[in-house]
C-alpha cells in the first residue's frame, strides 16, 4: 500500500488555566493531550480516529493540519514534515471542522474564490471545481446568496465546499457529522465515500461508532491521548461489534491505569 | 507573496464596502453626526448666550444723573428712572428675569465724584444688579457696564491706549492656525481611533469567534501575509472613516464657533501642509490599527476585544489633549514616541510651524512601530495558545 500519511510518536501537552484547574478539581496543572501517537494512512483510504471526548482526537488532527505544533514527534504528509515544512503541508491538505462557521457577510461563491486564490488555484480550474462541488452539495442555487441567509445545513455544506477548493489529496475532518441534520450528514458521508473512490485519503475523528463502521477502512482507537488499538476494522473489532469492542478496550485501559 | 496580501486586502475591503450598514455606520454616520451635532450645538449655544438681535435692553436706574441716562439712551437702551423705595421690588423682578438690569447710584453721585481724589478716601460705588441666566439681562449688563467704563474714562482722562490703532497684528492666518492647532489634533486623534476600533476587532477577534481563522491559517499563505493584509486593509477603512469625521468637523466648525469663526478659514493651509498632514494621519492610522489588531488577537470575542481597547482609547485622548496646551515640541526626542509624535506634528502643521525633519522622524517611527506590531500580530497568528485558547 502507498503510505500518504505517517504519524510518528506525536506528543502534545497543554497547561491548564486556573479556571480549567478549578473545573477539573484534579489539581494537575498540565494535561497530556496526545502521548506518543503513531499511525499510518494509505492513499485512497478513509482512516478513522475513534475516542471519547477529551481523548486527544482534535489535538491530533490540529497537529496534522499544522495549526498547532507537536511537542515531540513528527508526521509526514506525502513525505513532507509537518514540523519542518508546515506551509507545504498546508497546500496538500484540506482541514474541516464542524465548529467552522463561514463568514456570513459573503456568498459561498465569493468565499470559494477567495480560498481557491489563497491556494493558488487557477481561474479556469477554479470555475469547474466550484461548479462540481456546489452541484455535489446542492448549493448551486444559493451560490450568490449571503451565508447569513442560508440554513445551518447549507452553511455547513458551503463551508465544506470552500475548504476543498484546492482539491487536496488529504482531507482531515474533525467530527464530520457533528451538529448536522440527518440529510446533510448523509450528503457529507456520501461525499467522503466518493472522495475515497477518487483516490483521496480522508482522516476523520469521531465518537460515533456507526460512522466508523460505515465509511472507514482502518481505525485507531485513542484513549487518554494514546493509541489503544489500530488496524483494519475487522482487526480492531476482533469479531465483535465495534461499540462492544470499544468498551472492552476502554475497560482494559481503565484497569491498567487503576 | 504580494498576491496573498492583496487577496486578503480585497476580501476585507469587499466585506466592508458590500455591507451597507457598516458603510453607513463607519463612513457616513460619523461625519454626518458630527456635522449635525456641532451645528446644533453652535446654534443652541448662540441662542442660549445672546439675546435677539433687535432686542432693546431696559435699565432701571435709581438716583442716576442725567448725563448717564442720556448716554444709555444714546446707546440704544431704554431707561426707566425709579424711586429708591422700588429697589426691593426691582431686585425681585431681575431675579425672576422680568427686568433686565437695575443700576443703583449713590444719592449724591456727582458730588462724590467731584470730591474724590484718587488714592484718598473711597470712590463712589454704583451697584449693578443683573441675572446671568438671562441672555437679555447679561447683554444689558455688558452694555451698561461698558458705558459706565467709558464715562469713568472721560472724568479723568490722562492718556489713551491704542486710540484709532489696529493693535492686534495677528493675521487671519495666525488666528486660524492658533485655533486649529489647539482643537483639531485632539479631534483627529479621537476620530481616527473611532475609525480603527469600528473595524479592527471585528476583523481579528471576529475571525476567532466565528472559527473561520482556522480555515485561513490552514492555507499555504504565510501568517505574515495575513497580518500585513489585515493591517493595511483595516488602515484604509479607518482612514476613510477618519476623513468622514474630519470633513464633518470642518464643515460644521463655523457654525459651532459662531462669530469667532469669521477668522477661521481652512484655505490658509497650502497643498504641502495638507500633504504632510495626510502622511502623518496615514502613519497614525497604521499605528492605531496595528495596536488594536494585536489587542484583538488576544480576545476570544469581538465584545472582549472592544473592552480590551478601552484603556488605549483613554491614552489616545490624553495624548490628543496635550496639543491644547503650549506649542509643538521642537526636540526630536519627542517625535520618537508613537501617537504623541503624531499629535505634535498635527499641532505644528496647523500652527504653521512645521519642521520637515520632525515630520520625517514621525513617519519613520510610526511606520517602524506599525511594522513591529504587524510582526507581533504574525507571531500571535502563529501562537496556538492565543489562536485556539478556550
Amino acid at each position: 500500500m502507498d503510505k500518504i500519511l505517517e504519524v510518528m510518536g506525536l506528543k502534545k501537552q497543554f497547561k491548564l488555566s486556573a479556571k480549567q484547574q478549578r473545573l477539573e478539581k484534579s489539581g494537575r496543572k498540565i494535561v497530556q493531550a496526545v502521548d506518543d501517537l503513531s499511525f499510518t494512512a494509505n492513499r485512497g483510504e478513509i482512516y478513522g480516529l475513534l475516542g471519547p471526548n477529551g481523548a486527544g482526537k482534535t489535538t491530533t488532527l490540529r497537529m496534522l493540519a499544522t495549526l498547532i505544533k507537536p511537542d515531540a514527534g513528527d508526521a509526514l504528509v506525502d513525505g513532507v514534515s509537518i514540523v519542518n515544512n508546515p506551509e507545504k503541508v498546508r497546500s496538500r491538505i484540506g482541514f474541516l471542522t464542524s465548529e467552522l462557521k463561514p463568514e456570513e457577510y459573503f456568498t459561498p461563491s465569493y468565499l470559494f474564490d477567495f480560498f481557491a486564490e489563497l491556494h493558488g488555484v487557477s481561474q479556469d480550474v477554479r470555475a469547474a471545481r466550484k461548479a462540481e462541488l456546489f452541484d455535489t452539495f446542492g448549493i448551486g442555487k444559493f451560490a450568490e446568496v449571503k451565508v447569513a441567509n442560508l440554513s445551518t445545513g447549507m452553511k455547513q455544506k458551503a463551508a465544506i465546499a470552500v475548504t476543498l477548493a484546492h482539491d487536496p489529496d488529504i482531507i482531515i475532518f474533525d467530527e464530520p457529522t457533528n451538529g448536522l441534520d440527518v440529510l446533510t450528514a448523509k450528503v457529507v458521508t456520501d461525499y467522503l465515500l466518493s472522495l475515497r473512490e477518487k483516490g483521496k485519503t480522508v482522516i476523520v475523528s469521531t465518537h460515533i461508532f456507526s460512522l466508523i463502521e460505515k465509511i472507514c477502512d482502518r481505525v485507531g482507537v485513542i484513549i487518554d491521548g494514546k493509541m489503544a488499538v489500530e488496524g483494519t476494522l475487522p482487526e480492531v473489532c476482533a469479531g465483535k461489534l465495534l461499540e462492544d469492542r470499544f468498551f472492552d478496550i476502554y475497560a482494559e485501559r481503565a484497569g491498567e491505569q487503576a | 507573496m504580494r498576491n496573498n496580501i492583496l487577496t486578503i486586502m480585497r476580501k476585507e475591503l469587499t466585506r466592508f464596502f458590500t455591507d451597507r450598514r457598516l458603510v453607513l455606520s463607519v463612513l457616513v454616520l460619523p461625519g454626518l453626526m458630527i456635522y449635525l451635532l456641532y451645528s446644533f450645538m453652535g446654534s443652541a449655544m448662540g441662542d442660549l448666550f445672546s439675546a435677539e438681535e433687535d432686542y432693546t435692553p431696559l435699565v432701571h436706574m435709581i438716583h442716576a444723573p442725567e448725563s448717564v441716562s442720556f448716554m444709555a439712551e444714546e446707546a440704544g437702551m431704554l431707561v426707566n428712572r425709579n424711586n429708591p423705595e422700588e429697589k426691593e421690588t426691582l431686585l425681585s423682578l431681575v431675579e425672576t428675569k422680568q427686568a433686565d438690569l437695575l443700576a443703583v447710584f449713590p444719592e449724591d453721585f456727582e458730588a462724590q465724584i467731584a470730591a474724590y481724589i484718587p488714592g484718598q478716601g473711597t470712590a463712589a460705588n454704583i451697584e449693578l444688579y443683573y441675572n446671568a441666566a438671562s441672555p437679555e439681562s447679561s447683554e444689558a449688563y455688558s452694555l451698561f457696564f461698558s458705558l459706565l467704563d467709558a464715562y469713568e474714562d472721560t472724568l479723568a482722562n490722562k492718556f489713551d491706549i491704542n486710540r484709532e490703532v489696529q493693535s492686534n497684528l495677528a493675521t487671519e492666518k495666525d488666528a486660524a492656525g492658533l485655533t486649529f492647532s489647539s482643537m483639531l489634533p485632539l479631534l483627529l486623534m479621537v476620530f481616527l481611533f473611532s475609525g480603527c476600533v469600528s473595524v479592527a476587532p471585528e476583523s481579528i477577534a471576529g475571525e476567532k469567534e466565528r472559527g473561520s481563522i482556522a480555515t485561513l491559517l490552514v492555507t499555504p499563505m504565510g501568517r505574515g501575509q495575513l497580518a500585513v493584509g489585515k493591517v493595511l486593509s483595516l488602515g484604509i477603512i479607518a482612514l476613510l472613516s477618519g476623513a468622514s469625521s474630519f470633513l464633518g468637523t470642518m464643515l460644521s466648525l463655523p457654525k459651532l464657533m459662531g462669530e469667532a469663526a469669521a477668522m477661521l478659514d481652512a484655505s490658509v493651509y497650502s497643498a504641502t501642509d495638507y500633504a504632510m498632514l495626510f502622511l502623518v494621519i496615514a502613519s497614525t492610522v497604521l499605528v492605531l490599527v496595528s495596536i488594536i489588531a494585536v489587542l484583538s488577537a488576544f480576545a476570544k470575542t469581538v465584545k472582549e476585544a472592544s473592552t480590551m481597547v478601552m484603556p488605549l482609547m483613554i491614552v489616545n485622548m490624553l495624548i490628543g489633549v496635550s496639543a491644547m496646551f503650549g506649542s509643538a515640541q521642537t526636540d526630536a526626542f519627542w517625535y520618537c514616541i508613537p501617537l504623541y509624535n503624531s499629535v505634535q506634528c498635527m499641532s505644528a502643521i496647523f500652527a504653521f510651524r512645521m519642521d520637515v525633519s520632525c515630520i520625517l522622524i514621525t513617519l519613520a517611527v510610526n511606520l517602524a512601530f506599525a511594522a513591529l506590531m504587524t510582526v507581533v500580530l504574525r507571531r500571535l497568528f502563529n501562537s496556538e495558545a492565543v489562536m485556539f485558547s478556550r
